[in-house]
């Protein structure tokens, strides 16, 4: 059996920083795992641990830079790692769901996975419907938000929760082969081990562009036109001064508010 | 094709608020194309809930009684069908855990470019999409270069539609293959039940990725109780198990709304304040004065919580 999980590298913006064209300066930004899938790299390592025979792929999008994080994933236990460029696309943040489930999707049908895992969303962009659009595209089944999975080979099924609003969880059986996008909180994400860092750097990791997996992409019909800092709206009476005037100042409004009396 | 349809949606018994709100952004659209107003609400009690769609500017709904609850094999069907049927140009879906469960796969099917979690619009020339990106610290205009487009909406940002329209109110007759269902639907659970009751305390000290360490969890606790107050988190807290499930405030946890809401080390993410942001008073603890927390905090401290919330609970003493 095999489980493609799907990591991607994030950006996260410093508190300050500027804004250059449509992206924010690189200097301002630091790259990272996404937490959504280190909670889905972490689940399907879980799953190869308690079931035999399971190989865990990593597929991830993006320049040789983002090896680093995909290492990480590999000395977290995934056994192997596949990474998807093409030069054109230095520069451009793809935005468009359905171009990236399209590079996925050249994946899936060369690896034919039984379980593909995928975050929720990519921390910087949070477009969140990458996932269910290559189960399309593939013709797997798939859920989104899932924050409890048990599988069951025998029978082909993935008995899980789904993560709705305001404290309610769905129950649902999906029939495999399907995507199932991760929540974070489904487990708890383990630090690699220095055997892992070590094991990893012997991994295989293949890189690859679009044309070796058939996939060519149209021009995308979405855009980012424009990039600006939202105006702050902040009305927000701040209590000035040291950390002891501060809280005294504070202390004083709450007991006026008859807090603590 | 100049008509705009919104996917209405329910959940155990009851149409979701951003049903309402879409209904206002789908008219926003309408106004811009010249086209007309459709909404769809499948499974469920769809008679009563067409009926409660029916609000001003809404030319026409379309109910499909397939089952009880959202089920996205059903819901892709079935929105597929409805869209071509009066060839949309524009198709709207709430951006909530339901919708991302099916909208990505019509858009799919509907050859439809996606933009996700619009909070607003602008038309004239075509559409544009203003959405939020790098985790709320900027926002970013999203042309759209295509005659048509499926957009999810956040919840929240437009106001809910009012009053009551002359739309017809027609069952489709959806053609459902139940052959292409391959998921069930088992069922429901409610999670985060525990002694404490979040949402009825009066003050909370709330705690959020700021604390750093497990081991610094005291600090709060220690402050709560000086002020006799209750401990509640924002996500990331909850996920890493240091504090249980009852206590999340947020979208996925529970609504709060006390009388003050004491936030420490919390940035403000729109997930978060969707669950406090009824409560009365606001006050933030917090190091970076640009963070959105202070876009909703009546009051604030922009400084260590490590030094100030000690200092906070001495004063109470603690």
């Amino acid at each position: 059996m095999k489980i493609l999980v799907t990591v991607t590298e994030v950006a996260d913006a410093d508190d300050e920083f500027e804004i250059s064209g449509t992206s924010i300066a690189d200097q301002y930004l630091t790259y990272d795992l996404n937490e959504w899938d280190d909670y889905a790299i972490e689940e399907a390592v879980q799953i190869s641990e308690e079931h035999d025979d399971i190989e865990v792929v990593t597929i991830t999008f993006g320049a040789e830079r983002v090896e680093e994080t995909i290492r990480t994933a590999l000395a977290k236990g995934a056994d192997r790692a596949i990474r998807v460029w093409d030069d054109s696309f230095e520069g451009q943040t793809v935005l468009d769901p359905s171009q990236k489930a399209r590079l996925l999707a050249g994946v899936v049908e060369e690896e034919d996975p039984d379980l593909v895992l995928s975050g929720v969303q990519s921390g910087d962009v949070s477009i969140g419907a990458t996932g269910v659009a290559l189960a399309e595209q593939v013709g797997y089944e798939w859920a989104a938000v899932v924050n409890q999975l048990d599988l069951d080979r025998d029978s082909g099924n993935a008995a899980i929760h789904r993560e709705l609003e305001g404290g309610v969880e769905e129950l649902t059986d999906v029939e495999l082969p399907a995507v199932l996008t991760i929540q974070t909180g489904i487990n708890e994400p383990r630090y690699a081990s220095l055997r892992g860092i070590r094991q990893a750097q012997s991994k295989p990791l293949d890189v690859m562009s679009p044309e070796d997996i058939g996939v060519e992409l149209e021009e995308s019909a979405i855009e980012l036109t424009e990039l600006v800092e939202p105006e702050s709206e902040s009305n927000t009476e701040l209590f000035e001064g040291s950390a002891e005037d501060t809280a005294g100042q504070l202390a004083e409004f709450l007991r006026e508010r008859g807090v603590g009396a | 094709m100049s008509d705009v349809l919104v996917v209405a949606e329910h959940r155990r018994g009851e149409l979701r608020d951003v049903s309402y709100e879409l209904l206002t952004a789908g008219r926003e659209l309408a106004d811009s194309t010249g086209g007309n107003l459709h909404a769809t609400i499948i499974s469920g009690d769809v008679d009563e809930y067409g009926e409660d769609l029916n609000r001003e500017g809404v030319d026409a709904v379309h109910t499909v009684d397939h089952g009880e609850e959202f089920n996205h094999g059903v819901c892709t069907q079935a929105v597929e069908q409805i869209a071509n049927e009066i060839d949309a140009q524009y198709v709207l879906a709430g951006n909530t855990v339901n919708g991302m469960d099916f909208y990505p796969a019509v858009a799919e099917r509907l050859d439809m470019p996606l933009v996700t979690d619009a909070i607003a619009f602008e038309t004239g020339d075509g559409l544009s999409v203003i959405r939020e990106l790098y985790s709320g610290k900027t926002e970013g205009t999203i042309d759209v270069d295509s005659e048509t487009a499926f957009v999810s909406v956040r919840p929240g940002e437009w106001p809910a539609a009012e009053g009551t329209g002359d739309a017809a109110v027609e069952a489709f007759d959806a053609d459902i293959d139940e052959e292409a269902l391959n998921t069930t639907v088992n069922g429901y659970e409610e999670v985060g039940s525990g002694d404490v009751d979040i949402s009825e305390a009066d003050v909370l000290v709330s705690i959020g990725r700021g604390i750093e360490e497990e081991d610094n969890l005291p600090l709060v606790h220690d402050l709560a109780d000086a002020l006799g107050a209750t401990v509640s988190a924002s996500r990331p807290i909850v996920d890493n198990g240091w504090l249980g499930q009852e206590r999340q405030v947020g979208q996925s946890g529970k609504k709060v709304t006390p009388d003050i809401y004491i936030a420490i080390g919390i940035s403000g993410a729109v997930q978060h304040v969707a669950g406090m942001k009824g409560a009365d008073t606001i006050i933030t603890i917090n190091n970076d004065p640009s963070a959105p927390i202070y876009d909703i905090a009546d009051y604030g401290i922009v400084g260590d919580l490590f030094d100030v919330v000690p200092a906070l609970t001495e004063e109470f003493g603690g």
